[in-house]
């Protein structure tokens, strides 16, 4: 095969062919192949998470009064500050696809690095809130307790289901988190020694999926966790 | 190799619309609607991923397949979402 059908100058072809695997006719069609494998494993992920939103949609309507009273012991403070905080990550992940695709590696790695750190924050946050439910007994398993309901006639085990769900979707979310920030963190090593550049940056974008993803999936569970009102 | 170079400006002003889009949604809860607040925070939240899905992970810049995919995925939860519902809510 011609350099030239690939559309780069023969000088650069040396470079070019250690990043096209040989199964790929060329760069473009790698790209492609890389993209629709992402999106695939993302579409496995929203109804691995679909699962759980499904099951949850089923038990609030069943015992609307149980997550009402569930929700309004968790700081709806803290619920918005984590979101903006990972709508800010995303936008560091964003920006730092834009600085691969135009080649500044500087902006590049910082960008990088402040959707990690953003991301700790987030987790550092979570870590905090969930050890004020553990403080307050309000884990799922036998120690388990409603001290002071806020609600009339709540049945305590329907707010302990309602914690069921708020443990294992944002656990769940979590671990997406922190594989994400180790994700990210070999990117940033990566770019640091300069493997990426406006030709080759697939990884970034690639991940920079995935962590958007992780977003969306936030985007859901804040309101649905921290935001139920007693009306509904 | 890649895919369209979408300018910092619109990935500025898509995060300046979903942090409105959050204050919107908080706000919103505080208010009594009703049945309303449900639909209208889940409303919200698909509004923040179809810009999300669009802008940040350039769907609106990808290829036809792609779309397709992603609206698969989408279209697959509600599939499920929906006959489950239906099932539960008429009981």
């Amino acid at each position: 095969m011609e350099w030239t059908d690939v559309g780069v100058r023969p000088t650069e072809g040396f470079a070019m062919s250690s990043l096209l695997a040989h199964h790929f006719d060329d760069l473009e069609q790698q790209y492609d192949a890389a993209s629709l494998g992402m999106w695939t494993f993302l579409v496995t992920e929203v109804l691995f998470f679909g699962g759980l939103f499904t099951g949850y949609a089923v038990y609030r309507f069943a015992y609307p009064l149980g997550f009402a009273e569930g929700s309004l012991h968790l700081d709806v403070a803290l619920g918005t500050v984590n979101t903006t905080v990972l709508l800010l990550s995303s936008l560091t992940m964003a920006l730092a696809v834009h600085g691969a695709q135009t080649g500044h590696r500087r902006a590049l790695v910082g960008l990088l690095t402040a959707t990690i750190l953003l991301g700790c924050v987030f987790l550092a946050i979570k870590l905090f809130e969930y050890h004020d439910k553990f403080e307050h007994h309000l884990v799922p398993g036998h120690a388990f307790m409603l001290d002071h309901p806020e609600l009339k006639g709540v049945d305590p085990r329907h707010v302990e289901l309602y914690y069921l769900f708020y443990f294992v979707m944002t656990s769940l979310h979590a671990l997406h988190m922190v594989i994400g920030v180790v994700a990210v963190g070999i990117l940033t090593v990566f770019s640091a020694q300069g493997r990426y550049s406006p030709q080759y940056h697939t990884p970034i974008e690639m991940i920079g999926l995935y962590w958007h993803f992780v977003d969306i999936v936030w985007v859901f569970l804040f309101p649905l966790l921290y935001l139920i009102d007693v009306q509904t | 190799m890649s895919s369209h170079v979408v300018s910092q400006k619109t990935y500025y002003f898509i995060f300046a619309i979903l942090m409105v889009l959050l204050v919107l949604t908080v706000g919103v809860a505080e208010v009594n609607l009703g049945p309303l607040n449900f639909t209208v925070a889940m409303v919200i939240s698909v509004a923040k991923t179809v810009l999300i899905m669009l802008f940040f992970m350039h769907v609106r810049y990808s290829s036809r397949l792609v779309q397709l995919f992603a609206a698969a995925g989408f279209g697959w939860l509600m599939i499920m979402v929906l006959l489950t519902m239906s099932d539960y809510l008429t009981r």
